[in-house]
């Protein structure tokens, strides 16, 4: 039994060759995990195969090779276990915000009746501050709006694996921060596993617990995993000031920068070898679960007495 | 300033007013002096010397007379407009919902397989094109009945533009919103029913509307060749009876009529539109 709650056991994603071109492969032999209960981001650069393993996961394409395990089984074709938010929303427009969730509740648990699924869908469109918006139609809604229906949708079918397609790739700086914080405050009311995919570095460090660094395809491999060690609770204006927050942002910017290109195309490793640019010890690893964090302490001497 | 709306009447008021002048003005005839009838004449009734087209005040005064009394039914030859238009919009709308019943499923597995829409494209490509009225030979021959192969004539002429916007409505269907039924375990017919038919109603709704205006030309036609009843034999039996002032009255009739029918498939397709 694996220690990960999502293993990605040697996956392979190979196109067949288009009019005597070589095979186009995608990645090969690709290994790596998700613990429960964690929030994971992936950050690469466009082409190299992220949203391909993004479909894998969502079981809207196939893998070449390899398996994808989940909780114990293998992952075969789309499932309501896991939840996808996909980089334009993909709202149904004919529907109302409240009908969206509504439409994936109602996929979700088929009996019940019509008052259980507006009131859990509901909660939940309320969850992600869309009071006074239930009834719009996603074209009357901005995008950010737009957005927090579709994640509020992904969240309402509690699914057991949360999956993130670059969700705030649209959206404005000032959005997508917002609702950065929210995503945050939804996924830690719920206990949910989260897989991200994104661009954006400074979101990765605010939302994950760990960051995938994958270089550039084809023949793309994962080169890393990255410890996020900063506490939580997090807030966008307190993260900046977290001494491990620069430490972790160089050493990402500088794999995308340069070392995506260098290690493109290197031996696959067996596992993302993990590395630790934060100033934390590796056997601490400040996490949701650990005690909640005295707010009046200031934050230096609360980092002062982790790294004891 | 006026409001555009108001602005617009107008100008319609005015058009109408002057066109409806200059058409009275030029069928004008002073009335001629009473001469001696001659025999012939006699026998005939006493018609004007020459045919003319009718002036506008001898159509409105018929159309005040049939209105009247749209529903009088004195035998084979002589009924009321509301029948014979009754008879005409029963035989479209039931030519046009038999090929609605199965233009819009066929169009369903069209566009949802492209196998299916590769097999059968060359058929619909060459049987759309054909004048709707040149079925009629065959349809009275194998049908034997003259209502009927009017309906079929109908069926034949309104199934291809919803047949073409289904198939089109339903492969063009965003796969995004697929994915979305696809990621929350949708069986077939679900998707079918939740997704791709509100996403493709307002595509299929369009040939529906189409499908009904190519429907309310074509009987015209149909009735003319088939006889018996509908506004296409009103018609053609008024020119048989050189009554001009009733050929125009029908035509305004069979405008009227087309206008509420498409004014009515217009609303319906306003309602399942949406912004996306």
């Amino acid at each position: 039994m694996s220690r990960y709650f999502l293993d990605i056991q040697r996956l392979v994603k190979r196109y067949p060759p288009v009019r005597g071109n070589a095979p186009l492969t995608v990645f090969e032999e690709l290994s790596f995990g998700v613990e429960a209960g964690r929030f994971v981001c992936i950050i690469g650069h466009s082409g190299c195969g992220k949203s391909t393993i993004m479909n894998i996961l969502a079981g809207l394409d196939q893998p070449t090779g390899g398996a994808v395990i989940m909780d114990g089984h293998e992952l075969s074709g789309p499932s309501l276990e896991r939840g996808v938010v996909f980089q334009n929303y993909s709202l149904l427009p004919w529907r109302s915000a409240l009908g969206n969730v509504a439409f994936a509740v109602r996929a979700r648990w088929p009996r019940w009746s019509r008052q259980q699924v507006t009131e859990h869908s509901l909660r939940y469109l309320h969850m992600v501050g869309l009071n006074g918006h239930e009834y719009s139609k996603p074209a009357q809604l901005s995008g950010g709006m737009r957005q927090r229906v579709s994640i509020a949708r992904a969240f309402a079918i509690q699914p057991k694996l949360l999956l993130l397609d670059e969700p705030f790739g649209a959206l404005d700086a000032l959005t997508r921060g917002m609702i950065q914080e929210e995503l945050l405050q939804v996924w830690g009311q719920t206990n949910q596993t989260v897989f991200m995919i994104t661009h954006d570095v400074d979101e990765a460090i605010l939302l994950a617990d760990r960051v995938l660094l994958m270089t550039n395809g084809p023949n793309a491999r994962i080169a890393e995993s990255v410890v996020v060690d900063i506490p939580r609770p997090r807030e966008r204006g307190q993260v900046l000031h977290d001494p491990a927050y620069y430490a972790i942002r160089n050493h990402l910017v500088e794999f995308l920068i340069t070392r995506s290109r260098e290690l493109s195309g290197a031996e696959q490793p067996a596992a993302p070898p993990p590395a630790q640019p934060g100033l934390y010890p590796p056997e601490i690893h400040p996490s949701r679960d650990a005690a909640p964090v005295d707010e009046t302490v200031p934050l230096a001497a609360r980092r002062a007495s982790l790294v004891r | 300033m006026l409001p555009l709306n108001l602005q617009a009447l107008l100008v319609s008021v005015l058009l109408l007013l002057s066109l409806l002048g200059l058409w009275e003005w030029a069928v004008y005839a002073p009335a001629t002096e009473q001469q001696e009838l001659t025999e012939y004449e006699l026998l005939m009734g006493g018609g004007e010397p020459q045919a003319r087209v009718p002036p506008p005040s001898a159509v409105l005064g018929r159309a005040v007379e049939e209105l009247s009394n749209p529903f009088y039914d004195a035998g084979p030859n002589d009924k009321g407009i509301g029948i014979q238009l009754g008879y005409s919009i029963g035989r479209v709308l039931s030519g046009y919902f038999l090929a609605a019943l199965i233009a819009i499923p066929s169009g369903f597995v069209i566009g949802m397989s492209p196998l299916m829409y590769r097999a059968l494209n060359p058929y619909i490509q060459v049987l759309r094109p054909v004048s709707p009225l040149a079925w009629m030979p065959l349809a009275l021959f194998i049908i034997q009945d003259s209502t009927a192969s009017a309906v079929f004539v109908i069926f034949i002429c309104s199934i291809w533009p919803m047949l073409i916007n289904t198939a089109f409505g339903v492969a063009s269907v965003r796969r995004d919103w697929i994915n979305v039924a696809r990621t929350h375990e949708l069986g077939r017919l679900r998707t079918a029913f939740t997704v791709i038919l509100p996403a493709a109603a307002p595509t299929i709704l369009t040939g529906m509307r189409i499908s009904i205006g190519i429907a309310w030309l074509v009987i015209v036609a149909a009735e003319m060749l088939v006889g018996g009843t509908g506004i296409g034999y009103y018609v053609w039996n008024e020119w048989n009876n050189l009554d001009l002032t009733s050929v125009v009255f029908s035509i305004l009739m069979i405008g009227l009529v087309g206008m509420v029918l498409d004014l009515a498939l217009s609303f319906i397709t306003r309602s399942v539109q949406y912004a996306d």
